[in-house]
């Protein structure tokens, strides 16, 4: 599984090649990966429903304890099967949304990569792959908000959605890291089972604000929010995908994950659904406040994912319930209705409902499909919106906390989202023709089949609920609670909820009646809601751009020798104040060398001197030369033989390499004044010193064990080899060497560009160097 | 000789860090080499020098007879001189390039970037 | 700058040149059981071709290596990463060092030595990269000139 999920990483980078031989049928065919693991996730129902849950172990550093298993149970395999059937339905749709766009392969690059890593952090067990995975899934959501990169407000929205996740991304780590070090163990599914190690520990407030942070981020929760309708700049299948269906759930999902961990405190319980109910109201008046169709819908995804923190944050038995039927009314009528939106966007040309009307007698199909999705946005019966709706209200009437203020947020997000269902579906649809921007026409058949579908689903769980019994059964068990027993039904009588319920049906038709005036009076909470935290976003980035211009001033003036004496100055203040304050100086200083090493220290250090006082270039060449044959010398008198042959050649090497260079460099000149001279020996005088006494305080004092003594000792068992230093190279350190190898080859391919850019230079006869090139 | 070895060692570094604070660019390469020989020295005489018993397991046993001189420093040297010359290369067209580009041999006149 | 040619450089570069990458890929091999390896063997061999390049010229060069030493290095870098797999198919750890004993002439094959190959190509091809692409510009500096 793990190896296929990486595959699916390599299928994505494939997408261009397979765009040159199959065109415009690309994106069916990459929907096939999708698919395939739908079906695989399909194939393994039988052991879930039967309350197992499965664990593919994969070591992948084992050293650091890091893996890459993963853990399939009821609540991940909820949202892998999300992610996979969605998936697939959006490939089929963009393939025709993005019919002759250019840039199709790279589109197609981007979701795959995108699903995979999606598809990688639902599934990992371990706290450090979920995380690879999760700051995977903020890239490429970054380049798919960005994806038409000419337009400047594509850009920034890109920009903001990445710096507000992944900031958030880098409090999840450090969360991460509390966790895994208060539960011993980088494992979900062992952390799960500490629950109560875990609430007790010292570090759990912290960890908890950390974890949160990376989620709230994740999810657009209040005061986040902002990033998520500005992400709408992203092609509606993207939106579909990302800002409805799968990636602002992960943030719910790493809290639904976490709970049985994490929950039940007072802590959680009250952020959890304070910050919640908070983010579902803020959603639900924006969205009133908007008129572009994709802002409706991505305001009103605000407000579910409110909902669904909001009920996690609630714990009970009904609330998680409610979490898990509401997460999947959710995906499918969201799923919908964006590909809907993006139809009438792709049709009318233009995103305004309020330009637009009677939209059903030309593509009446369409009609039928946002009918059925927003009549479950509505949460009226009998579609599954409808039952998660009831649920909601139900387990939000039994809180323990702050319960009449969440009854109260939860049932004026309720009407708002039934005034916003109106919107979507009456405004387009019904009412008098509307002349459009462009002719609308019946959507063709692979835009419909995708929103069809996941309609279809809405309506026939809501007409036989009792399909999902196990599912919720399973998951919400994974979830933690006590053995729950799960027996799901439309119609229960009538009792407080129904009767919320259709209180918020006439609330909500009276907000729609009198939607322009309740529209214009909203104006004053947009300072409040939609303005101030994003304001506060861009006060940030305009302060750190401010902060960064200052330092630069003040610290990278362009005197390459400020920043030498700087950095100096800095280590010779903290080396010299540790080596002489902290410990006290311990020197002892012993001469039993031989009077032939006495003269090749001699030799290198006359050859060090000479290198600074030579007039001419050859001549302080040469001194360096001596000095470094002596260094191999040295090398040869104290038992490293391959070290003095390496250097011999490169001493060579170096003489060749400088002999060609250096006659075309000018003359030494003496540039710096006498009193500079001065400060600059003083700074190499102490500098030397220091390192001087370092190295003795170092030999002096306490020797700890030696690494090097199990590489001794194994050099031959386990490695084959009795050279140890070659060993070490090519076998102990190898990662070391080959991070060496991509240093050289880098400064040979940085070489080879500073050369070829000279002679593009030549050739376009421009520059300086051009116009000699023009003369000569 | 170790003690040896640390003033040496200390001269070296001090020429390096005069030369690198010379205005002149050529000067600067040359405190460059000064600089990579005298730390490679000095992460290789760290180590405690050992005369006459190079790392080598002799043929036929699995290992050395007695104490041999640390093997890991003399690793690390050895990529060190290696990388070290990749460096030297690197920097020695820098400043080839930027003395035919700017024509000065000045650092202090190289400090804008659009020169 | 550099004029290929006198006599004496000649005649050496062409029968030194044999002998040192023999002696070269003779330090390669024996790398890990005494003193040697791919950076000491890469650098003896980049020597060789630098003398012959000196001698003969950048043309002689590229027909006698028939690929670009960029290329070199970008084949080094692949023998690196590709001697790591080999584990990874076993189920052990990225980078655990395989052995296989190569039946007649009993030789001892072993992912390290592939990873040392890697290194000396790549060391080979960093320097000759430098080489070459100074030499080069110099020519192209002394025809304008």
């Amino acid at each position: 599984m793990q190896l296929a999920i990486l595959a699916g990483f390599v299928v994505a980078g494939l997408a261009p090649l397979l765009h040159r031989g199959f065109g415009a049928r690309t994106p069916l065919l990459m929907a096939m990966l999708p698919a395939a693991f739908a079906v695989w996730l399909a194939s393994l129902w039988p052991v879930l429903a039967d309350g197992e849950s499965l664990l593919l172990e994969w070591a992948w550093v084992p050293g650091l304890d890091i893996t890459l298993t993963f853990l399939i149970d009821g609540l991940s395999w909820l949202f892998a099967m999300l992610i996979t059937v969605i998936g697939t339905l959006v490939l089929v749709y963009a393939g025709e949304y993005l019919k002759g766009e250019c840039d199709l392969p790279r589109f197609l690059v981007v979701i795959t990569a995108f699903m995979m890593s999606m598809l990688g952090l639902v599934l990992a067990d371990n706290l450090v792959a979920l995380f690879v995975f999760w700051e995977l899934t903020s890239i490429t959501s970054y380049l798919l908000i960005g994806f038409h990169h000419t337009d400047p407000v594509a850009r920034k929205s890109a920009q903001q959605g990445l710096f507000v996740t992944v900031g958030g991304g880098l409090a999840l780590l450090a969360g991460f890291v509390m966790l895994a070090q208060a539960g011993d163990s980088w494992s979900l599914a062992v952390l799960n089972e500490r629950g109560g190690q875990l609430t007790g520990h010292e570090l759990y407030t912290p960890m908890l604000l950390c974890i949160l942070i990376g989620a709230f981020t994740k999810s657009a929760q209040f005061p986040f929010h902002f990033w998520l309708p500005n992400a709408m700049a992203a092609p509606t299948p993207v939106s579909a995908y990302l800002h409805s269906a799968t990636m602002v759930k992960a943030g719910v999902y790493l809290l639904a994950r976490l709970h049985p961990a994490l929950g039940g405190t007072e802590l959680w319980e009250v952020t959890l659904s304070l910050v919640g109910a908070v983010t579902m109201l803020t959603g639900a008046f924006l969205a009133i406040r908007s008129i572009n169709i994709k802002l409706l819908l991505a305001y009103s995804t605000v407000m579910a994912l409110g909902t669904l923190t909001m009920l996690l944050g609630l714990g009970t038995e009904g609330a998680l319930v409610a979490f898990v039927v509401f997460l999947l009314a959710h995906s499918l009528y969201k799923g919908a209705l964006f590909m809907v939106a993006g139809i009438v966007d792709h049709e009318t040309g233009t995103k305004d409902v309020t330009a637009m009307g009677g939209l059903r007698r030309v593509m009446p199909r369409t009609a039928v499909v946002a009918c059925v999705a927003s009549l479950s946005l509505a949460g009226l019966p009998p579609l599954l919106g409808f039952l998660g709706k009831e649920l909601m209200l139900k387990s939000v009437l039994a809180a323990d906390h702050y319960g009449g203020l969440i009854l109260l947020l939860a049932f004026t997000g309720a009407f708002l989202t039934l005034a916003v269902a109106t919107i979507v579906l009456l405004k387009p649809f019904f009412g008098p023709r509307v002349e459009t921007p462009k002719t609308p026409h019946e959507a063709p058949a692979g835009m419909l089949v995708g929103p069809a579908l996941l309609a279809a689903l809405s309506l026939l769980f809501g007409l036989a609920p009792g399909t999902l019994d196990t599912l919720v059964e399973v998951t919400v068990n994974g979830l933690g609670a006590v053995e729950a027993n799960v027996h799901l039904a439309l119609w229960h009588g009538i009792n407080l909820p129904l009767l919320l319920s259709m209180a918020s049906l006439v609330l909500g038709l009276l907000v729609f009646r009198y939607w322009d005036g309740v529209r214009r009076r909203l104006a004053w909470l947009d300072p409040l809601i939609h303005r101030g935290p994003e304001r506060g976003y861009e006060k940030l980035m305009a302060g750190m751009v401010w902060v960064a211009e200052w330092q630069t001033r003040c610290l990278q003036n362009g005197y390459v020798r400020n920043y030498l004496v700087m950095t100096l100055l800095v280590l010779l203040g903290l080396v010299g104040h540790a080596l002489l304050v902290r410990h006290p100086l311990d020197i002892e200083m012993s001469i039993d060398a031989y009077f032939h090493e006495v003269v090749v220290a001699g030799l290198m250090i006359a050859g060090a001197l000479a290198a600074c006082v030579m007039r001419s270039r050859l001549a302080a060449v040469a001194a360096v030369g001596i000095m470094g044959f002596s260094i191999a010398l040295i090398f040869v008198l104290f038992s490293a033989p391959d070290l003095a042959i390496t250097q011999l050649l490169v001493e060579t090497l170096t003489v060749v390499l400088l002999v060609l260079v250096l006659f075309r460099l000018p003359r030494f000149a003496t540039l710096s004044a006498p009193a500079e001279r001065w400060r600059d020996l003083v700074v190499a005088g102490s500098f030397g010193t220091l390192m001087t006494l370092l190295m003795l305080s170092v030999l002096n004092g306490e020797r700890l064990p030696r690494i090097s003594d199990y590489m001794v000792a194994n050099s031959q068992p386990l490695a084959h080899g009795h050279n140890i230093v070659n060993v070490i190279l090519v076998d102990f350190r190898a990662l070391d060497t080959l991070g060496e190898m991509f240093v050289l080859a880098l400064a040979a391919i940085g070489v080879h560009a500073m050369l070829r850019f000279h002679a593009a230079e030549y050739d376009a006869g421009h520059g300086q160097s051009g116009r000699r090139g023009n003369n000569g | 000789m170790e003690s040896l070895m640390a003033v040496t060692i200390g001269v070296l570094f001090a020429t390096a860090i005069y030369m690198m604070l010379r205005r002149s660019i050529v000067k600067l390469v040359i405190g460059l080499m000064l600089l990579s020989n005298a730390a490679n020295l000095l992460i290789f005489s760290m180590a405690g020098m050992v005369r006459g018993a190079p790392p080598l397991v002799p043929k036929g046993l699995s290992a050395p007879a007695g104490a041999v001189a640390d093997p890991l420093p003399q690793a690390l040297v050895l990529t060190a001189i290696v990388i070290a010359f990749g460096v030297l290369s690197f920097a020695v067209v820098l400043v080839r390039r930027a003395w035919e580009v700017v024509r000065a041999d000045d650092l202090d006149r190289m400090k804008d970037t659009d020169t | 700058m550099v004029r290929s040619g006198t006599l004496i450089l000649s005649v050496a570069a062409r029968l030194l040149l044999p002998l040192q990458l023999l002696f070269s890929v003779f330090l390669l091999l024996r790398g890990h059981d005494e003193p040697g390896g791919g950076f000491i063997a890469g650098l003896v061999a980049s020597g060789a071709f630098t003398l012959y390049f000196f001698a003969y010229g950048r043309g002689a060069l590229s027909k006698m290596l028939k690929v670009s030493p960029r290329d070199l290095v970008a084949m080094g870098l692949l023998f690196g990463v590709l001697s790591t797999l080999p584990a990874w198919w076993m189920g052990e750890p990225f980078f655990t060092s395989q052995w296989w004993t190569i039946p007649v002439i009993d030789f001892k094959a072993s992912t390290p030595l592939i990873f040392d190959i890697g290194v000396y190509l790549a060391v080979v091809g960093s320097v000759l990269t430098a080489i070459t692409a100074l030499v080069d510009t110099d020519h192209a500096d002394d025809s304008r000139d």
